[in-house]
């Protein structure tokens, strides 16, 4: 019945009114709901945990304002905290400044979204003028390499000719050669979909990575991803030290908490999201959009701001 | 290092030291449950039975709450668990559908092996003419299992594709047709409705069909399965459930309050990549894993 955030808590508040200022008591209603909608997201438990108390020792003690309830007021506290933990507006743009061929290597769990978001990736960046040459190193999935050849097709952009019977790393190195010698300066590596306890293809992705030396690592997460997402995260990232992250299938309804664990517990950034299966559908990460989402809550926000 | 704790772990925590069990216990327990993916309302309504059992003091200890949850747990997905039967019609239909990755192509090539080795004659159509080399996936997964795959050219019609598919399906004589579709997310309308298309295609072509529409459900999403389920189900009456990618640490507890609140049966559970790795779906595994 009470779809966002806000609804709830001028729910819970109503008995607030009139009250000066929030304390332990009245706002400890206020918190549950929080939790609720964060958990409700797909937020991790830990990372739920954690960010609550830090609400609530901001919350508490702070004058009730005349112009918000104090319902709004607490949803203001969250929204600015939750976009300053998802990295506010910290600098999340593709670091290229390397000497090229400038490589990018995509990673994550099967069927993420790393071979459409290759695709994607260098489309943005053919617009801004670079060149960029599509590197298939998946030989495991069936017609994997066949998927990127096709993108690079429709996209009008070289992907270099790996076989599935060759070693990823021997791709990786091979294709890096071939950028250099033909005015390639980028190469974007696509990597087969393997889970982070994975010792055997989780070792590849090291030797590929020590191999080439990669400007982005850029870990891929589906947005549905529920609390498994710090897991398989801090997986990816204790052994390789991802640069960022790429949050896909955001245009369905996924709440993408998912997000907010990894950025929490990984202290990357995210640099991208994909919001369709088309190669048009990538937009660069925007905080308070993410968190607008999660809280179910847009239009209450800017009502907020204005007051 | 591995940060995942089990949930039996976290619940012998959250007893240690204490003698009974407490309201306060009962509340900390919610939010591991919803913690594991297993969804607020199934949470609510196991919360709900171990309450009257405490009521009833039926539960004295740590180890009464842990065995009594797992009951709980146990019964709900029991309640609509049933194998598929592929005999009832000839030839039977499956339909695989489901949102974008989760493993619809790869769960076909393990049926289709499993068909195949109890000696059916199988046939795949490669519905999904949408995403690239889609087509190409199907057939190397048929080229393995060593059955046919129906297919037209990328950009064509996917009623079209099925409708072939029916058609050689009953000229050959076949037992089971494994249909491939585009993963599509249930919020789009467009998408959902060329899956309806399909379905009647298929009606029209062969009787019954599809006779079973099994939605594919990835063992790490999290909330989001329930709003899959529920717009799958309203759009192509889904009748079974398969759980991919649990050889990962994921623990797929979201089947749990999928197969409660829609009656779906977990039909299979994929363990790996390979065509080997799809297993009938065993309740009580299932929750000891969950447990673990
Ligand atoms: N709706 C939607 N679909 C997406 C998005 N990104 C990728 N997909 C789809 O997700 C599915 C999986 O994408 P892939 O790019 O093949 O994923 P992958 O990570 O390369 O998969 P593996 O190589 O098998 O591990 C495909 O159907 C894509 O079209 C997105 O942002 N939105
Ligand atoms: N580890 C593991 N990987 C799986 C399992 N099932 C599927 N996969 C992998 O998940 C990825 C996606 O599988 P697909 O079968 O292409 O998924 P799909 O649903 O057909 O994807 P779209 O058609 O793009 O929507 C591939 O890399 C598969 O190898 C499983 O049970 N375990
Ligand atoms: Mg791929
Ligand atoms: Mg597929």
């Amino acid at each position: 019945m009470f779809e966002n955030l806000s609804d709830k808590l001028e729910l819970v508040f109503k008995k607030l009114r009139g009250q000066g200022v929030m304390t332990e008591d009245n706002i400890k209603d206020a918190l549950r709901e929080v939790r609720l909608v964060l958990l409700e997201a797909d937020v991790n438990f830990k990372v739920v945990k954690e960010f609550v108390e830090k609400v609530r020792v901001r919350a508490v003690g702070t004058q009730v304002l005349q112009s918000l309830s104090p319902g709004q007021q607490v949803v203001k506290i969250v929204h600015d905290e939750l976009v300053s933990l998802m990295g506010g507006d910290e600098d999340n743009s593709l670091d290229l400044a390397a000497k090229p061929p400038v490589a990018i290597m995509m990673v994550g769990l099967q069927g993420a979204g790393k071979t459409t978001s290759c695709g994607k990736l260098a489309r943005h960046l053919k617009s801004q003028r670079r060149n960029p040459l599509l590197v298939p190193a998946d030989v495991y999935r069936p017609a994997a390499i066949e998927q990127l050849q096709t993108l690079g097709r429709q996209l009008g952009i070289e992907t270099y000719a790996s076989k599935s019977d060759q070693d990823p790393v021997v791709i990786c190195r091979d294709a890096v050669k071939y950028a250099e010698l033909n005015g390639f300066d980028t190469v974007i590596l696509d990597t087969a979909g393997r889970h982070q306890i994975d010792d055997f293809l989780m070792s590849e992705l090291v030797r590929i990575r020590d191999e080439i030396d990669p400007r982005e690592i850029l870990f891929v997460a589906d947005a549905m991803t529920g609390q498994e997402a710090v897991n398989v995260a801090s997986g990816f990232n204790e052994r390789l030290a991802i640069s960022g992250v790429v949050l896909t299938k955001l245009d369905g309804d996924a709440k993408g908490g998912a997000a907010l664990s990894i950025k929490a517990v990984c202290g990357k950034p995210v640099k991208f999201v994909g919001l369709g299966e088309k190669l048009d559908a990538l937009e660069v990460f925007h905080a308070d959009r993410l968190v607008s989402r999660i809280l179910g809550m847009g239009d209450v926000l800017t009502l907020v701001e204005k007051a | 290092a591995r940060t995942h704790e089990g949930l039996v772990a976290r619940i012998d925590t959250l007893l240690l030291g204490k003698k009974q069990i407490d309201a306060d216990t009962l509340e900390e327990l919610e939010e591991i449950l919803i913690t594991a993916d297993i969804g607020v309302q199934t949470t609510v309504e196991l919360i709900r039975t171990l309450e009257a059992k405490l009521g009833r003091n039926e539960l004295q200890d740590g180890a009464a709450l842990k065995k009594a949850l797992q009951e709980e747990i146990g019964a709900r997905l029991q309640r609509y668990s049933a194998p598929l039967d592929v005999t009832v019609a000839k030839p039977f239909v499956i339909m695989v559908i489901g949102v974008n990755g989760v493993g619809k192509t790869t769960t076909i090539g393990k049926l289709a092996n499993r068909y195949v080795a109890e000696g059916k004659k199988v046939l795949l159509a490669a519905g999904d003419t949408f995403r690239a080399a889609a087509a190409e996936q199907l057939e190397e997964w048929g080229k393995r299992a060593g059955v046919d795959v129906i297919r037209h050219q990328a950009g064509a019609d996917p009623s079209a594709v099925v409708f072939d598919g029916c058609k050689a399906a009953v000229a050959r004589g076949c037992e089971v047709l494994i249909v491939d579709t585009a993963g599509r997310l249930h919020t789009k309308v467009n998408l959902m409705e060329e899956m309806k298309k399909i379905r009647r295609v298929m009606g029209r072509e062969i009787s019954g069909a599809p006779h079973e529409t099994l939605l594919v459900l990835d063992a790490a999403t999290g909330q989001n399965a329930m709003s899959q389920a529920r717009l799958f189900k309203e759009a192509a009456e889904v009748s079974g459930v398969v759980l991919t990618k649990l050889d990962g640490t994921a623990k797929g507890g979201i089947v749990v309050a999928v197969s409660n609140e829609f009656q779906l049966p977990v039909r299979f559970i994929g363990i790996g990549e390979q065509a080997e790795d799809l297993r009938p779906f065993e309740p009580s595994q299932f929750v000891a894993a969950l447990f673990d």
